[in-house]
């Protein structure tokens, strides 16, 4: 089997990579929103991943592996299926986000980069993610919840982990 | 560019419009530190200990990145910088182990040095440094992750310099490490470049980690053993039980061609010296059929009796066989030990290019070869054939840097793709070197089915001066047809590749059956004639044949130097028992196992001399490794002769034999005998007479003297850099070479290949077997 | 979806469209979308560059450099193509104007970057958002589709025979990237590490193009400059600094979001009028003015008109306008390793005082705050702090530095109240694990 026919990703997220590169006026600059987007599919980046999108683009793996640590989002084992991101940052900090961080803690039993067992959540004290005005504020996946009290915290979790047995119901 | 004046520390300076400032400066003997800044490769900015000021500049400035223009100003010591570099060094201890009393580079680590000078000796660092374990990354790099300041030296190294792109930076801030292609691993050339720039610990050596301490060690200048690129390496040496250990290998002084660069087998290729194999004994065939140790005296005796009783019964009964492995001297010695002694003409050698007609055709043109150093600065090349990144790595590097820095314009052609592709201008894939010849002299017809051709024609015609290097591809006729090409354009200069450490010394000391030094015929009247008095002047058999006539008995004797030919010619077991064979090697080699006698002798790491580089680039060899037990060719030979009977003075032209030196040989004429012409010849060249027959320099004055290519400037020899010989020089005749067989046979040595030298030593076997493995690997998919 | 806010004092010039529905193409042509870019494709680039200057726009993301004279240093020829970055790559904590123009108001950024590149003589702009914006990314790019559809964005941009193109780009966790230089080597697939300058990016940038870079809320202004007149605009601000900006109030302050004022606008009034004061009837104990990277002021500090010139002279930075509020019951000890973990995250690692200085700043207040401090210490933060402003390759280094310096010489008290063993006195956050 040739090396092109072997792909991780679906249908849509190869076309959309195959449209990407053709964009820019260097192949290269499709690489970090697609290593966001690769990731949002599998769920990590795998070296197979890796492995893909570098052959997709035309440079060597190291160098996929060069770029993608340095960007924080990018992760290289995989998280639950909805990522809680709790900023602590200054304004978060002024406004509680410590205590909201504890709070998901306690209800998930996990700590900063862990995952629950079940898979369906991880947890992650992160830098400032733009919502300084409406703090404390916690991204699910790519979910904004703001002016959050330790309350709603239950509540949050509650509709994810509802979210996830429609789905699983389906 | 224009010089521009600016001011340094008060003082005026001059340099070209646009020098990076911290160049300008090193220049005019102004030190300015720094950890990321090296010289040729791309700017980082990085390590901040550089910083100056600029006149008018509100902040400091890196001088590494600062192009010097008129009527700046800087200044670059006063205590606002002094202070910037000893904070810069504070925060880089701060997390930094200082495990220098067992640190490789403590002694000579940059960071030490840095801190001894700026003395941030008081450590305020009061966290708790972070201790990561130290990573193998192949057998011979290692990397201690806690010790690297992330200078990027070797990322950069390895990706701009060798274009192999191993190494990364991953994650950021503190978290930033250098990381391997292999993820924990290295695949790659393992040159061991990424370890020669570490300005710390952080990338250690196979070879050489926590073996000595810097200052435990002799360091010497010498050549290195294995490819005919003529790289210098400084052998750092250590005593040992029997002798002087190699504990190191590298070339920090970026004295000679190769500068700062060595490849694997240059940088990690030397444990065969005290190799598990290394022969140290002379051995001679007993009674019973078995190679059993002996002294020299005894093995010295028989091989003399025996040589002595041959030559007795005729001339041309011994067959000699030289080595591409040995320094001139020793190649000269041993062909006119031949000749002159054993009274044969049959004496040859490995050959891997044809040199004999690249000098005939290069006779009386002036200018026409191309040193490595022109090579490297070239503005456009043509490489036809060979393999520069496999089997000529400094010329792989040259052609590189030359690309990289001075855009040269390289032209490739070969039959097969090379790594060298992406340097190239043009790159064109053919089927026939003869045809491409034919193509670029004008026979359209020649190349008619290959895409591209025109263009690559069309844009070599168009540049003014070109490099024409060939590959052992070229010989012969081929060879001859190439150079005829070139020669008939103005501009055109050529380099021919071959495969060891002195295949053009071998070549240009006339160890032919052939031809004599200088490429001279054996027939007619020439200057050595009168030297050699009384040699066979017909040719002799070749290589292949001697071997052929040793296993018929139709030679009695072979006297067989660092060479091979058992394997080489896969010669059957036994066969050469009808003849009384002697093997002069480093190890018990197959020649050697069917040896009557064999001599140990040293390698080239454990002698003087000289070697030429494939490019006649002439350059010193000096001992640096000692070996109990074994010695050098040379002065086996001379031995050899002395127990034969023969007047030593004749064979090696040392001591004040006739005291002529002082009236130019005057009252003795010239012609009096071949002591006095040298004497005079050493005279006119304010040279004094060697005072011992194993000084191979005082072969070296009669190599000078009587081959017209080798022209020394001692002083520079001797300082250790190369001349370069000058095959044009001197009558070549033409005639002699037509239809001659040229008896090539290129060896294709790898990375880690170097022949019998390269299967001893067990490092270049190991990364032979690991570098495979990843290609097996690879293959198996 | 973050709410929004307003206060009589505003004068609402960029946020003029918030909340009216005008993401959606048809709103934002019914309150005069893309009038200014059609004006400026009909005027040409001296005339929109001229405008700009007499504006007086000053850039937003921070350091102020005047927007019509950085459009000026492209080279009208260029043998490569050139290009217009819109740098939302919004980062720094305090700060979140971006946030609210690119879910409310993405026309305006394209606009702006379509004008921009008729300033320049460019043929691509790239809006770059940081990658965690995923639902306003797609906010944009679904506004760039609907501005292709209606052929404003393209081969023959409203008509003309100009092209102009757009490409949305998300990055993905890095601030450093924020730094335009490191943006541009974001955006070309490597890692967010600033480039050695000179050469400038108006003159090598991205691809190696001559480039305008500007942060989303300067090209936000744009069209609004355009449409009511350089002149008008610098009259609405104060000296030197032109127009209206983005103050985003947070922290301990009653009424926090984005505000629209003048420049020159009173840091006091600000906190006690428009903002409604320090939450819970607090008392004020400190402010952030520009965001986490400008030097805290004391609450005597605070009577200054906020610009780029009036705080530069209180010792501190305008920034992007972050302004975080700090009340009286918080440990100072505590926000300022808050600050520098965040610059020790965020370091790209490139340079050595800026790698290793916020990696050990980090790591000191973290023992500090702990309680395991020395005299010393405070001595060393501050030493090592100076030693890092001004020698980094970036200004990272600096915007690590500079509020720490800040919190060491005006709240050296609270970092002794800290020794000997003493807990944090307010410590409401007990637990700081030593790492």
């Amino acid at each position: 089997m040739s090396a092109e026919a072997m792909t991780l990703f679906s249908t849509e997220l190869a076309a959309r990579f195959d449209a990407l590169v053709e964009r820019y006026p260097v192949r290269r600059s499709a690489l970090i929103p697609m290593l966001l987007y690769a990731q949002d599919e599998i769920g990590y980046l795998s070296d197979a991943v890796i492995e893909e999108v570098a052959r997709r683009i035309g440079i060597t793996p190291l160098d996929v592996r060069n770029v993608a640590t340095y960007y924080s989002m990018l992760r290289f084992k995989p998280a639950g299926k909805f990522n809680v991101q709790v900023c602590t940052n200054i304004s978060c900090m002024l406004r509680g986000g410590y205590k909201i961080f504890e709070r998901f803690q306690e209800r998930l039993g996990i700590g900063h980069k862990g995952v629950t067992a079940d898979g369906l959540f991880s947890l992650e004290e992160v830098e400032c993610i733009g919502a300084c005005c409406w703090a404390p504020a916690v991204q699910v996946n790519y979910d904004f919840h703001d002016e959050l009290t330790e309350e709603q915290v239950d509540a949050i979790l509650d509709e994810y982990r509802s979210r996830s047995q429609k789905a699983g119901s389906r | 560019m224009a010089d521009v004046t600016f001011t340094v520390d008060g003082k005026k300076l001059t340099a070209p419009a646009g020098t990076l400032l911290i160049e300008a400066c090193r220049k005019a003997g102004i030190e300015i530190p720094a950890f990321c800044y090296y010289p040729g490769l791309s700017l980082q900015a990085a390590c901040r200990m550089c910083v100056v000021r600029q006149e008018k500049v509100p902040k400091l400035q890196t001088a590494c990145t600062t192009p010097v223009a008129e009527g700046q100003v800087f200044i670059t010591d006063s205590p606002e910088i002094a202070q910037a570099r000893k904070a810069t060094l504070q925060l880089l201890l701060g997390n930094h182990p200082l495990d220098c009393p067992v640190c490789d580079a403590g002694g000579e680590c940059e960071l030490q040095d840095m801190t001894f000078k700026y003395g941030a000796g008081e450590s305020l660092y009061a966290e708790a440094k972070q201790h990561r374990e130290e990573q193998q990354w192949s057998p011979v790099v290692y990397f201690d992750r806690p010790r690297c300041i992330l200078c990027y030296r070797c990322v950069r190294m390895c990706g701009e310099g060798m274009d192999v792109w191993a190494l990364g930076i991953q994650n950021r801030g503190v978290s930033a490490v250098i990381a391997p292609n292999g993820g924990d691993h290295l695949d790659c050339e393992q040159c061991g470049m990424c370890i020669d720039v570490c300005p710390v610990g952080a990338l250690t050596s196979g070879t050489y980690r926590y073996k000595s301490r810097p200052w435990e060690m002799n360091h010497v200048s010498t050549v290195c053993t294995h490819c005919g690129d003529g790289c210098k390496v400084t052998l750092g040496v250590r005593r040992a039980d029997d002798g002087m250990e190699i504990v190191r290998a590298d070339n920090r002084d970026k004295s000679g061609i190769n500068g700062d660069f060595l490849c694997a087998k240059g940088r990690f290729g030397f444990d065969f010296v005290h190799g598990k194999d290394r022969l140290t004994r002379p051995l001679v065939r007993n009674a019973a059929g078995v190679l059993e140790p002996t002294t020299w005296e005894k093995a010295i005796r028989l091989v003399a009796q025996k040589f002595g009783e041959t030559v007795g019964t005729g001339d041309g009964q011994i067959g000699v066989i030289g080595s591409p492995r040995i320094t001139n001297e020793e190649n000269y010695l041993l062909q006119k030990f031949a000749r002159t002694v054993l009274r044969t003409q049959h004496i040859d050698h490995e050959r891997t290019a044809d040199y004999p007609t690249f000098s005939r055709m290069l006779a009386g043109a002036e200018d026409r070869a191309a040193s490595h150093r022109e090579i490297a600065a070239a503005p456009a090349i043509l490489v036809l054939g060979g393999n520069p990144t496999e089997e000529h790595p400094l010329l792989a590097w040259s052609l590189r840097t030359n690309f990289r820095l001075n855009h040269a314009r390289l032209y490739l052609a070969n039959t097969q793709p090379i790594r060298l592709e992406r340097q190239a201008r043009q790159t064109l894939r053919i089927s026939d070197y003869d045809a491409l010849v034919r193509y670029l002299g004008g026979e359209d017809a020649a190349m008619a089915s290959i895409a591209g051709a025109a263009e690559f024609r069309q844009a070599l015609l168009a540049e003014e001066s070109l490099v024409v290097v060939a590959g052992a591809e070229y010989r012969g006729a081929s060879l001859a047809a190439l150079m005829r090409w070139g020669l008939c354009r103005t501009g055109v200069k050529f380099a021919l590749l071959s495969d060891f450490a002195n295949a053009r010394g071998a070549a240009d000391m006339g160890v032919y059956p052939d031809l004599l030094p200088g490429y001279l015929p054996l027939a007619g009247e020439q200057p050595l004639h009168s030297e050699y008095a009384g040699m066979p002047t017909n040719s002799g058999l070749d290589l292949t044949a001697m071997v052929e006539a040793a296993t018929t008995g139709a030679l009695k004797a072979l006297y067989v130097v660092g060479s091979d030919p058992v394997t080489a010619l896969g010669v059957a077991q036994g066969a050469l028992r009808n003849s009384f064979v002697v093997v002069e090697d480093c190890f018990l080699t197959a020649t050697a196992a069917e040896a009557d006698v064999v001599l140990p002798a040293a390698s080239l790491y454990e002698k003087t001399g000289t070697v030429t580089s494939c490019y006649g680039d002439i350059q010193m060899v000096r001992k640096a490794a000692d070996v109990a037990g074994v010695k050098p060719d040379f002065e086996i030979v001379v031995r050899l002769a002395g127990a034969m009977g023969v007047d030593v003075r004749k064979l090696v032209p040392f001591g004040q034999s006739t005291g002529v030196h002082a009236d130019m040989g005057q009252s003795r004429g010239a012609q009096a005998g071949e002591a006095d012409r040298h004497a005079v010849w050493l005279t006119a060249n304010d040279l004094e007479p060697r005072l011992s027959p194993f000084d191979p320099l005082a072969t070296l004055d009669e190599v000078e003297r009587l081959v017209p290519s080798y022209r020394l400037d001692r002083l520079n020899l001797f300082a250790g850099n190369e001349m370069t010989t000058t095959p044009g020089a001197g009558f070549v005749s033409l005639d002699s070479l037509v239809g001659r067989k040229d008896g090539v046979v290129a060896t294709h040595p790898g990375l880690f290949r170097s022949g019998e030298l390269g299967r001893k030593t067990e490092m270049l076997q190991k990364l032979q077997a690991y570098q495979e493995g990843f290609h097996s690997a690879a293959a198996a998919d | 979806m973050p709410r929004l806010v307003s206060h009589p004092d505003e004068v609402k010039i960029v946020t003029r469209r918030f909340g009216m529905g005008a993401s959606k193409i048809d709103r934002y042509l019914e309150l005069d979308g893309y009038a200014s870019a059609r004006k400026a494709l009909a005027e040409g680039s001296d005339w929109i560059i001229n405008e700009m200057k007499a504006s007086g726009l000053r850039g937003r993301g921070g350091a102020g450099f005047p927007t019509g004279m950085k459009w000026s240093f492209v080279p009208k020829q260029s043998a490569k193509p050139k290009y217009v970055l819109v740098n939302g790559d919004e980062s720094e904590p305090g700060t979140c104007k971006d946030h609210l123009i690119f879910l409310h108001d993405p026309h305006a950024v394209i606009e702006g970057t379509i004008i921009a590149g008729l300033a320049i003589g460019a043929k691509m702009g790239f809006i770059y958002l940081r990658g965690e914006y995923r639902y306003l990314i797609e906010n944009v790019e679904r506004a760039v589709a609907e501005a292709y559809e209606r052929g404003f964005l393209g081969r023959n941009i409203f008509g003309s025979e100009t092209e102009f193109q757009v490409i949305v780009q998300s990055g993905a966790g890095a601030y450093e990237v924020g730094e335009e230089s490191a943006l541009m080597e974001s955006l070309e697939g490597k890692r967010g590490v600033p480039r050695i300058k000179p050469p400038f990016p108006a003159v090598v940038g991205l691809y190696g193009g001559p480039t305008v870079i500007n942060n989303a809320e300067t090209i936000a202004t744009v069209p609004h400059v355009l449409a009511m007149g350089g002149a008008a605009y610098a009259a609405v601000g104060s000296e030197r600094n032109g127009g209206t900006r983005l103050f985003g109030l947070s922290g301990h302050i009653a009424r926090p979001g984005v505000y629209e004022l003048p420049m020159g606008y009173s840091l006091r009034k600000m906190i006690y009028e428009v903002g409604g004061g320090v939450r819970g009837g607090r008392k004020l104990k400190a402010v952030v003015p520009g965001g986490s990277s400008t030097p805290v002021l004391l609450p005597e500090e605070i009577d200054i008109g906020m610009d780029f010139d009036q705080v530069g002279k209180a010792g501190s930075m305008l920034g992007s306008g972050g302004v975080v509020v700090i009340d009286d019951q918080t440990c100072m000890v505590e926000f300022a390793l808050r600050t520098i973990q965040f610059y020790q995250h965020e370091s790209c690692g490139w340079c050595i005082p800026c790698r290793e200085g916020t990696d050990w700043l980090k790591k000191s207040l973290t023992r500090f705050h702990a309680g395991f401090g020395t005299e010393k210490d405070i001595d060393n933060i501050q030493y090592l702090a100076e030693n890092m402003m001004g020698r980094t390759f970036c200004p990272l280094g600096d915007a690590a530095a500079m509020p720490t310096l800040g919190f060491v010489k005006k709240f050296r008290k609270e970092f002794e109240d800290h020794l000997h063993g003493k807990p944090c006195p307010y410590a409401h956050h007990p637990e700081v694990e030593l790492v």
